[in-house]
């Protein structure tokens, strides 16, 4: 058997449908490059982040108590499954940096004044650690020095315990505790208007009253050993001072976003390369059909030589497998290369990991190698079995005639006014109802893939719009050092400037439903609130009603398995520590994070203190907000400020790059699909109608009127195709929905017109371009030929 | 039937026609001269490669010549662009194939109806179809039809718009002779009936009979032009 000639001939069939080839390896590359690009980026992540953790002794559980004394250090260090332990001063505090009249979080960990921590120790990018013993050196995260220019020997200015200190940077640093950095009480993050920075221990803990004391605990657990179990004696033991619950890494706020982001990740990987082999797979089928039957009479030949079956088709899988080793190939090749672009893009805006380790593992490629492979040989299989039944016999006659007939389109034209030329349209639609559909699911499938590329964008718009202007509408949220008492409001609203001040009370709790458990924070709201407000699950604003307890519906549905009407423990974990049980009202809606809430008198009560606050939400009157910000400043009391105004528009700047990628990748994709399909159907269209097309050009038809019959086919399958993509695109969104459903955000089944208007850009322009070439092919036709040959 | 004394509807003068195959020049035809009348029925005859369907493709607008000159009714024909040639087959020359080359997906009627509604005084699609007898099988697709109606499909086709000329190149090669003799009546009958220039390829001797005159063409070249004197009835041939 001489197997070199029918490889001559694979070359040459591969050669010569360049075009479709290459349109399905396109749509094979999307499908791998979506598979990469997620796996490699989430294995990247991973494996960055679990050695960054790993060098940089990231803890495995933390507690904060108001006050312990050193020696119980020692105790803790005794307590069963406990490995490495480092005792801190942590004190939240204002600063303030030069040019810069936004109020600033900040928060200051203490250093061991002897060498390095044993635990979250910190990768210094510039500078040193603060010399043992100084009393105004600290190192500052990276974000918090970048964003505002700053660089070792700059000074800064921090209000600790109501006292304000020049502080001399003289390091910048990554913690792997503060890879995603948030205030509390924040929405997004903001470099510029939240930094952690760490200070040596004696001099920090001079500053804060935290002398011989610490008030942050983290310990990582010896081998085998339960974080439940460690967790629960930590908390025995912390209680009597000031405790308020140990827990563990997952629940550590920078970590667990990050394991969320992860988990997206992770599901991309799944869906989207679905959806583009599945394409690859009809496309391939299509092809491979009309190439077999085209090369019937070949077939027959080659096999009445005394080629077998096995031989035949093999030579067949052959071209099926270089398609898609070349879509494997181009795929691995844009796969890494997006993966890593998306990667550098998480690392300078989310995870500020010191350093990025991109992996393209063999198992990725090797995963991606097999479904680019499998999907195109399950597409290829059915015109593969056909080339191997076919006997010599058979193949040497011609194809039995189409057998076409009417159409029940038709049965809306009883007057039969519709001309010959649109008759064959619905008629050669209708002769093969299975490939046009799938024709039309497969344009569908870009024109929802651009949807969903791009819905992101008009979602987080959606988001910070209920968000700001209709749910946290202050201008300001003040945070107090202590529980204050409420006359303060009124020293609040006499500040020049603030038109409005209204109280809140919170207090970290854990949520109790059965085995169901949150740990968070309960808000005690003024029931009345004109700047704060709780919405409903029809997004109206809520009066919080009294006597009970009311809870974000992502809260009550998904974590506590709690309805309206059944009783809801809380556990305080602040003062006396009560547990309380109490009644849940009613159900709110938002977006951002999850929350319970209560009204402030009712909370007031049931902690059995007076009249209290924690915070207050201001109203400034616009232009007014940098007096009112020093003045706040200047106030002890006053812990931090949260201006989620001014916050947006950086949260827009880091999101920015991500909404670029993804569109690029999108449009990119999606076109990639469409052009597949609609070039592919094109293609096989002119294919098995260029006999037709040219006798009716012999007959008189010009080549407009011919080409109205060829791409008028291929124009309402795409115009069927375009509401199609516009359900699909619908319910994939709702599948992305559904899928990043988490307690730290969701995201709103929001499509905006856009979104609609760029699915169906995609495809149509697609659609002209293979019009284009198209009609170009159409004053190729060979009407002399066509004439002499039967097909 | 043939009136010889008005003027001619073609009129071909030295015309040759070389096809470049690769690195062989083909000549196809090697100048010929002709004229065909209005009413005619001309039997192209000659052995494969005589070159008559070339010339019939010239004819018929479908090719173009590399010398010479055709003229119809009075019109150069080969300085015509694509376009003119387009307007050309659509208004003047009805084609009839060897493989009929209908449209799969119309119907009898259909088929017929493609050209009638792009001419400009057409007879209707049932009237073409009774006049090949084929009446009764209007709503029939292709696919259910027999060799010898697809072929006349193909003629009430061609003849469906009142073409003045008729181009059947090998009409009768795809069938067997019962069926082919069914298809030249038809032709026959067209021609006398309408009065259409009527040309017809074939390399069959036998066929030649029919026609007014027959010219045989070998190697490129017109080797005899004969006229007979006694048209043998299309009913009357056997091969």
């Amino acid at each position: 058997m001489n197997v070199r000639a029918l490889d001559r001939k694979l070359m040459r069939d591969l050669w010569r449908l360049r075009g479709q080839v290459l349109a399905i390896a396109a749509v094979i590359m999307g499908g791998v490059a979506t598979l990469v690009m997620s796996l490699s980026t989430y294995d990247s992540l991973v494996y960055t982040r679990d050695r960054f953790y790993a060098e940089y002794r990231f803890a495995d559980v933390f507690a904060l108590v108001e006050r312990a004394p050193q020696t119980v250090a020692e105790r803790l260090r005794e307590l069963p499954g406990v490995g490495r332990i480092e005792t801190r001063v942590r004190a939240a505090v204002k600063l303030q940096v030069e040019g810069f009249d936004d109020p600033i979080n900040g928060l200051i960990f203490s250093l061991p004044d002897g060498g390095e921590p044993e635990l979250n120790r910190l990768y210094l990018r510039r500078g040193r650690l603060p010399a043992p013993l100084s009393s105004d050196e600290a190192v500052v995260t990276d974000t918090f020095a970048e964003a505002h220019g700053l660089a070792p020997g700059d000074t800064i200015a921090a209000i600790i315990n109501g006292r304000w200190r020049r502080l001399t940077l003289v390091g910048i640093a990554v913690s792997p505790e503060y890879i995603y950095q948030i205030a509390p009480g924040a929405m997004f993050p903001d470099f510029k208007r939240y930094g952690v920075l760490w200070m040596g221990r004696q001099a920090l803990a001079a500053a804060y009253d935290m002398e011989g004391a610490f008030n942050s605990v983290a310990l990582s657990l010896a081998p085998g050993a339960s974080a439940r179990a460690v967790i629960d004696e930590l908390d025995e033991l912390l209680a009597r001072y000031g405790g308020i619950g140990a827990f563990a890494r997952a629940e550590q706020f920078s970590n667990r976003f990050l394991s969320e982001e992860l988990k997206t990740l992770a599901t991309t990987a799944r869906i989207f390369p679905a959806i583009f082999l599945g394409v690859a797979a009809f496309l391939l089928n299509v092809v491979l059909t009309r190439t077999i039957s085209l090369q019937r009479g070949e077939i027959a030949i080659l096999k009445a030589f005394g080629y077998g079956d096995l031989a035949i088709g093999l030579h067949y899988l052959k071209f099926t497998l270089a398609v898609a080793l070349l879509g494997v190939a181009a795929g691995l090749g844009l796969g890494a290369w997006f993966g890593h672009s998306l990667a550098t893009v998480y690392q300078q805006t989310t995870f500020r990991f010191p350093y990025l380790h991109y992996l393209l593992t063999a198992e990725v490629i090797a995963l991606a190698l097999a479904a680019g492979l499998l999907a195109s040989v399950i597409g290829a299989l059915i015109a593969l079995v056909r080339a191997v039944r076919l006997t010599p016999a058979e193949g040497m006659r011609p194809e039995a005639p189409m057998d076409y007939r009417a159409t029940g389109l038709e049965r809306l034209d009883p007057k039969r006014r519709l001309a010959p030329a649109s008759r064959m349209i619905l008629r050669h639609i209708g002769r093969r109802p299975v490939r046009s559909a799938l024709t039309v699911l497969g344009i569908a499938c870009a024109c929802a893939l651009m949807m969903v590329g791009n819905y992101q964008k008009g979602a987080v718009d959606y988001i910070i719009d209920l968000q700001f202007r209709h749910a946290a509408r202050e201008d300001l949220a003040v945070v107090f050092t202590a529980p204050t008492s409420a006359r303060v409001l009124s020293e609040l609203r006499a500040l020049p400037g603030v038109y409005h001040a209204e109280g809140y009370r919170d207090v970290a709790v854990i949520l109790r439903h059965g085995p169901h458990r949150y740990r968070g924070w309960l808000y005690g709201l003024e029931p009345a609130g004109r700047l704060h407000r709780a919405l409903d699950t029809e997004l109206r604003p809520v009066a919080v009603p009294a006597g009970g307890v009311v809870l974000t519906d992502h809260l009550a549905r998904e974590v506590l398995h709690i309805r309206p009407g059944q009783t809801l423990t809380i556990e305080v974990l602040e003062g006396r520590r009560p547990v309380l049980q109490v009644p849940v009202l009613g159900l709110t809606r938002q977006y951002l994070g999850v929350s319970a809430y209560v009204q402030r008198d009712t909370l007031n009560r049931l902690l059995r203190e007076g009249a209290v606050l924690t915070g207050a939400y201001l109203g400034i009157t616009a232009g007014d907000e940098a007096r009112v910000y020093a003045e706040l400043n200047r106030r002890p009391r006053v812990l931090g400020m949260i201006a989620n105004h001014a916050s947006i528009e950086s949260f827009y700047a880091s999101m920015g790059q991500f909404v670029l990628f993804y569109n690029l990748v999108a449009t990119l994709l999606a076109a990639s699909i469409a052009f597949g399909v609609i070039y592919n159907g094109a293609r096989i269209a002119l294919s098995e109608r260029s006999r037709e097309l040219a006798s009716l050009r012999v007959l008189g038809y010009t080549r407009g009127e011919v080409a109205y019959i060829l791409l008028g086919e291929l124009a309402l399958l795409t115009l069927a195709a375009i509401p199609l993509g516009f359900l699909i695109g619908i319910g994939l969104t709702a599948l992305v929905v559904e899928v990043f459903r988490t307690d730290l955000y969701r995201l709103p089944l929001i499509l905006e017109p856009s979104n609609y208007a760029l699915g169906a850009a995609v495809v149509l322009a697609s659609a002209l371009v293979c019009g284009l070439v198209l009609w170009r092919q159409l004053s190729r036709l060979d009407l002399i030929g066509v004439l002499k040959t039967r097909e | 039937m043939t009136s010889q004394t008005s003027s001619p509807v073609f009129r071909v003068c030295g015309l040759t026609k070389v096809y470049r195959m690769g690195e062989v020049t083909v000549e196809a035809l090697r100048g010929i001269d002709l004229e065909l009348y209005a009413g005619e029925l001309v039997v192209l005859l000659g052995p494969s490669g005589s070159g008559k369907s070339t010339l019939l493709n010239i004819l018929g607008g479908l090719d173009a010549a590399s010398s010479g000159e055709v003229w119809y009714q009075g019109q150069r024909l080969s300085d015509a662009d694509e376009r003119a040639l387009t307007r050309f087959r659509r208004e003047h020359v009805g084609f009839v194939f060897q493989f009929y080359n209908l449209i799969p997906s119309l119907t009898a009627r259909e088929n017929v109806a493609a050209v009638t509604e792009i001419a400009r005084a057409p007879m209707p699609p049932e009237e073409a179809l009774r006049l090949v007898g084929l009446g009764e099988r209007l709503d029939h697709f292709p696919a259910q039809l027999s060799g010898g109606e697809q072929q006349r499909v193909a003629i009430a086709r061609a003849i469906a718009k009142r073409p003045a000329v008729l181009l059947c190149d090998e009409p009768t090669g795809a069938l067997d002779s019962h069926t082919g003799v069914v298809v030249l009546e038809v032709l026959e009958r067209v021609n006398r009936e309408l009065g259409t220039l009527t040309v017809l390829i074939t390399h069959n001797a036998g066929i030649a009979a029919m026609a007014d005159r027959v010219v045989r063409m070998s190697d490129g070249r017109i080797a005899e032009v004969r006229r007979n004197l006694h048209k043998t009835p299309a009913r009357q041939l056997s091969w």
